[in-house]
């Protein structure tokens, strides 16, 4: 049960948020001109890293906002919470 | 006949408060703070369980829950626990306990044979046996289903309540021995907010059972002086009774308390036990150690024991474990234990010490000077006694250790005590991601680095004297605080005590054997899972030599314990086995829960109606006034059928079905998803999320609309309505409107932040009455002054406000029925009354309520997909035969995804409709088409059935399914094969059975 720091409510409990996946994935502009390949792996593949990983979370049994999160995906730190449109706090500490 | 074993005097029972007990039928008397097992071995019982697969005789090993052996089942019917250890149990008046595992009985146990053939049983047998002739598993699989499992489940449901709670601290004390209490002292006294958990009625751990001095008081009086000072402050919570028996993520542990366990029945009002979820700031393990056992041939039998086991019962329950007790030792502690044992009246036959060297313990000069006999650089090599050990037999080792040599020697006992060293008890801290560093000088785990904020003190930390004990619990209760924000108190000069040192360990893998010719099948390792030494050595010569494999195959630490008596044996074991070093065959993973948590405490209060949630819509009192029947249709209920007098479902559904068809229905559509939606951006996210064009619908108008997910799959349909230039209402299937808002405030929140719209849900603000028939509009109008339902003004798929039966409402006319059809929008308080208005209005037109399964028959009637039933997460608007639902103007979430390859295909499953050759038969949901009939299969399938049923409008059956390039096969004959044998051919269809071109719903 993670202890998650909600940019707006913050530390709440794992189970108040719904987990979004790797963040910064933003819809392709060149939708259209790509390869289906290369729209598979958008729709599909993601980086799944044994470490530091962005990610998104919706607080979803609670303010209802997306956020991103950096969180380490072998110790589970969530190193950093930020909103969504906001910079990537650097993955070194 | 039982003999008291008791002593004169001692121990923290209570001897004015006696207790009856059973035990196989058998009674006995205890004491009031005894446990079953002390109170059985008070009465000379050490004999209480048959082993797990080899089904050997087994007694009382331990004192704590590490025990592995003495699995009983307490108590009869409904309340009954299986599988509880009796160190563990508090005896009550009138407990009733029985042994588990044996038939007919504990001393005459039929499988006790299995013992025989154990040979043909080693570690992993079950996978190289009951393999052939494969028709005969079932079987097998019955029987081995039989002899295997302990105990037995309890008759009726849990009469008890059980409770959850959550709690938040500062500091976490895991462990109320020594160093618990230090560490919950030091924070408490700093005003902390403590929690100190133990799983113990009383704290004190293994002061319990301890004659030291500290500070010159007893330790007794230790206990009660540092346990009342902490009741006394007012930020300190004390939980006895409790484990913690899982440590999770971000300090969150779990724990129970075992609120009522210790009496016959709860009190009234009060759970049986209760769960705590924690939330530490900072959290102090002070778990103990766990005493190893030494592994030798015929360790396992009745009356072999742990020697602080052995201790405790003593000195804490005033029992003698027999009257001829010897001691099995590779350390100095069992020197103590040897002279109060003589203390207490018993006779100590032989101490065997693997040491050579003399120990230079104060107490085995005491031991010397009470002339029992030592054995230096001796081994216990077997035992004999068949429900009870009566003698040992010992031998003198090699120099090396690796083997024995010259004269055995036999001696009666009737209590073997063996001391292995200490184990520190770790779960926790791995749990939390802690690192284990073996010390090669103990020949057990240390805490690493830890993974969390926790630190470790006491015995489990390695400390081993009591003094270390109480200075690393007072140092870590003082930083824990330090270290969740809150200045300590002042540090207290830690108590002389007056306790043991101990002197060298010998450590050996596995007790030589007499005769060294002979595998060491019964070195038992584990006792729990009836693991040997020689099943290890087994393993690592077949090739499990990585210590999961090993753990697995031989099922080494799998039991309920938790491998706490065997887990470093076995490594120990397997490192010699592999000729490598401990830390290189490493450990596996310790799982929650530290010991068996009952599946009551988990589930708490969320059982029965409170087990899942249910939502009901205004009319419900209705729906079940009239008998309905209900299905779940995500969380609500929703009504399926209202049969009348003897009507079976069949029956009713038909006349629902034909009460639309000929004059008017009436449907409580409330459930269905309602999401408002507002702002000058609102028509450019429709258009993004649906199929469909939205830019030219009129206001007043409604339009169906396909959503896709982004990989061009369908997942909502549902009809908007337009009310103003930027105000839609979107409806979404009753299942799907959490998920559909949640689809359209992803995008809006990540994606379009800058698009100018805000989406509500209004799911639960108004209820929905559907009426459907040719006499629809009719009805309506005699409840509704305000809107002109002339068709030509009020189409179909438009919407108008107004008030129907005095009530404010918005009328959408939609049909899904197929028939002339309004819906009815209210605010949800006016829902019954609306309803009650139609109903009492409609009364002249024989109005029907209908269900869920009429709505179905007569959708399907029509040819109307079902979201989630006729799709299923891999169909295309195109696979639906509704490419005229797409777009071809703009892009939207999920087109470009349209446009791959693989959705171009040919033979692709479209939706078709089926007709059977005999009208009378109804297809079963799921039913597959294959391409060629054969015998028996394996055949080709090409689709399945997604909808089936009998209509009553067309008088015979009707289907819908997903077939292979079905749209191509329009008038072939597809056969299917059914479960029971029979194959039923049908003939591929448009899916539209009724009234194809929509002529009624537009009239």
């Amino acid at each position: 049960m993670l202890l998650i720091p909600c940019p707006y409510c913050g530390e709440r409990d794992e189970n108040e948020f719904h987990y979004g996946g790797e963040a910064h994935i933003a819809r392709p502009e060149n939708a259209w001109t790509m390869i289906d390949a290369d729209w598979a792996d958008y729709l599909f593949m993601r980086a799944n890293p044994k470490g530091k990983h962005y990610e998104r979370w919706l607080h979803r049994h609670g303010c209802g906002r997306w956020f991103n999160a950096l969180r380490d995906t072998v110790s589970h730190e969530v190193i950093a919470t930020y909103a969504i449109g906001d910079a990537k706090p650097a993955a070194k500490r | 006949m039982s003999r008291s074993f008791r002593t004169a005097d001692g121990g923290l029972v209570d001897r004015k408060a006696p207790l009856h007990f059973t035990f196989d039928g058998h009674r006995y008397t205890g004491f009031m703070g005894d446990t079953l097992a002390s109170a059985l071995l008070a009465n000379g019982v050490h004999f209480v369980a048959r082993s797990f697969k080899y089904h050997r005789p087994r007694g009382i090993f331990s004192a704590g829950s590490e025990e592995p052996n003495a699995l009983i089942q307490i108590g009869d019917g409904p309340r009954a626990l299986p599988n509880t250890r009796a160190t563990q149990v508090e005896l009550y008046d009138g407990l009733a306990a029985h042994s588990q595992n044996n038939w007919p009985s504990l001393k005459y146990d039929a499988r006790g044979l299995a013992d025989r053939f154990s040979r043909l049983l080693p570690a992993g047998f079950y996978y190289k046996t009951f393999m052939r002739p494969k028709r005969l598993w079932e079987w097998y699989e019955s029987h081995i289903r039989r002899a295997a499992g302990m105990g037995r489940v309890p008759a009726g449901p849990d009469p008890d309540i059980y409770d959850k709670r959550r709690l938040h601290c500062d500091v976490l004390v895991v462990g109320g021995g020594p160093a618990g209490l230090a560490a919950a002292l030091a924070a408490g006294r700093s005003g902390a907010r403590v929690v100190l958990a133990d799983e113990q009625a009383r704290f004190g751990g293994s002061l319990l059972a301890d004659t030291a001095a500290i500070g010159g008081q007893s330790a007794a009086d230790w206990v009660d002086a540092a346990t009342a000072e902490l009741a006394a402050l007012p930020e300190v919570r004390l939980l006895p009774r409790t484990t913690v028996f899982g440590y999770y993520d971000h300090n969150y542990l779990a724990i129970v308390e075992r609120v009522a366990n210790h009496l016959p029945e709860p009190p009234p009002h009060t759970p049986r036990e209760r769960f705590w979820s924690v939330r530490a700031r900072q959290v102090v393990l002070a778990t103990g150690s766990h005493e190893r056992p030494l592994v030798f041939a015929g360790n396992d039998r009745p009356g072999v024991m742990l020697a602080g086991a052995a201790r405790s019962y003593l000195n804490r329950y005033g029992v003698r474990v027999g009257d001829r007790v010897a001691l099995f030792t590779n350390n100095d502690s069992a020197y103590r234990l040897a002279v109060e044992l003589v203390a207490a009246g018993c006779e100590v036959p032989v101490i065997a010490d693997l040491r050579t060297e003399p120990s230079r313990h104060p107490y085995a000069g005491k031991a010397d000077g009470l002339g029992i006999p030592v054995l230096r650089g001796h081994a216990v090599v077997n035992t004999a006694g068949r429900h009870r050990i009566a003698s040992l037999k010992a031998m003198p080792m090699t120099e090396a250790g690796d083997g024995v040599t010259g004269a055995a020697r036999d001696f009666n006992c009737d209590a073997l005590l063996m001391s292995g060293g200490w184990n520190p008890a770790l779960h926790l801290f791995s749990q939390a991601q802690g690192t284990l560093r073996f010390d090669p000088a103990a020949g057990t785990f240390l805490p690493g680095t830890a993974g969390q904020a926790v630190r470790c003190a006491g015995t489990c930390n390695g400390a081993a004297t009591l003094f270390e004990c109480l200075a690393e619990g007072e140092a870590a209760g003082r930083a824990a605080t330090a270290a969740s924000g809150i200045a300590p108190a002042a540090a207290v000069p830690v108590p002389a005590v007056d306790g043991d040192t101990p002197g060298p360990v010998r450590l050996l893998p596995m007790i030589p054997a007499a005769d060294p010719e002979i595998p060491p099948n019964k070195h038992f390792v584990d006792f729990q899972n009836d693991v040997t030494a020689a099943d290890i050595g087994l393993a690592a010569r077949e090739g499990y030599i990585s210590v999961e494999h090993s753990k697995r195959y031989t099922t080494a630490g799998m039991g309920t314990d938790q491998g706490k008596t065997s887990n470093v044996n076995a490594l120990t074991l397997l490192a010699a086995e592999r000729d490598a070093p401990v830390p290189e065959v490493g450990t596996t993973t310790f799982r929650p829960p530290y010991t068996p948590v009952t599946f009551g405490a988990l589930a708490g209060r969320d059982i029965g109606p409170l087990f899942a949630a249910v939502r009901r819509t205004p009319m419900q009192g209705w729906h079940e006034a009239q008998g309905a029947a209900f299905e779940d249709v995500g969380q609500w209920q929703r009504p399926f059928y209202y049969p009348r007098d003897d009507e079976t479902k069949d029956d009713a559904v038909a006349r629902e079905v034909l009460a639309v068809r000929q004059s008017v229905g009436i449907l409580d559509a409330s459930t269905l998803g309602k999401i408002d939606i507002k702002g000058p951006d609102a028509t450019a996210l429709l258009d993004w999320v649906y199929t469909n064009d939205w830019d030219k619908l009129g206001e007043g108008r409604c339009r169906y609309g396909l959503m896709c997910g982004e990989d061009g799959m369908v997942f909502d349909d549902g009809v908007t309505a337009r009310f103003g230039p930027e105000h839609y209402v979107m409806h979404t299937t009753s299942g799907n409107a959490e998920r559909v808002l949640g689809w359209l405030e992803e995008w809006l929140q990540t994606e379009w932040p800058h698009m100018r719209v805000r989406c509500t849900s209004v799911t639960d603000q108004y209820a929905t009455a559907a009426i459907a028939g040719p006499n629809a509009r009719r009805l309506l109008a005699g409840l509704c002054r305000d809107i002109d339902l002339d068709s030509a003004v009020f189409p179909h798929m438009a919407v108008r406000t107004g008030m129907v039966a005095g009530l404010p409402a918005r009328v959408l006319r939609v049909s899904y029925t197929g028939e002339l059809s309004y819906e009815v929008n209210v605010p949800a308080d006016y829902g019954m009354a609306l309803w009650q208005a139609l109903l009492t209005a409609g009364e002249t037109f024989g109005i029907a309520a209908f269900g869920t399964e009429a709505m179905h028959v007569l959708r399907a009637e029509k040819g109307f997909i079902l979201v989630g039933q006729d799709t299923d997460g891999t169909a295309t608007p195109a696979d639906m035969g509704m490419e005229w639902a797409v777009s071809k103007r703009k892009d939207f979430l999920g087109k470009r995804s349209l446009s791959r390859a693989d959705m171009m295909m040919p033979d692709r499953k479209h939706y078709v409709g089926l007709l059977t050759e005999d009208p009378s038969i109804v297809l079963p949901d799921g039913a597959h088409a294959v391409e060629t009939v054969k015998p028996k299969p394996p055949m080709a399938a090409i689709g399945h059935v997604t909808s089936s049923y009998f209509s009553p409008t067309l008088g015979r059956s009707i289907a819908l399914a997903m077939i292979r390039g079905g749209r191509s096969r329009i008038g072939e004959t597809i056969h299917f094969p059914l479960e029971d044998g029979r194959v039923v051919a049908a003939t591929i269809a448009t899916p539209a059975f009724y009234d194809p071109k929509g002529e009624r719903m537009h009239g």
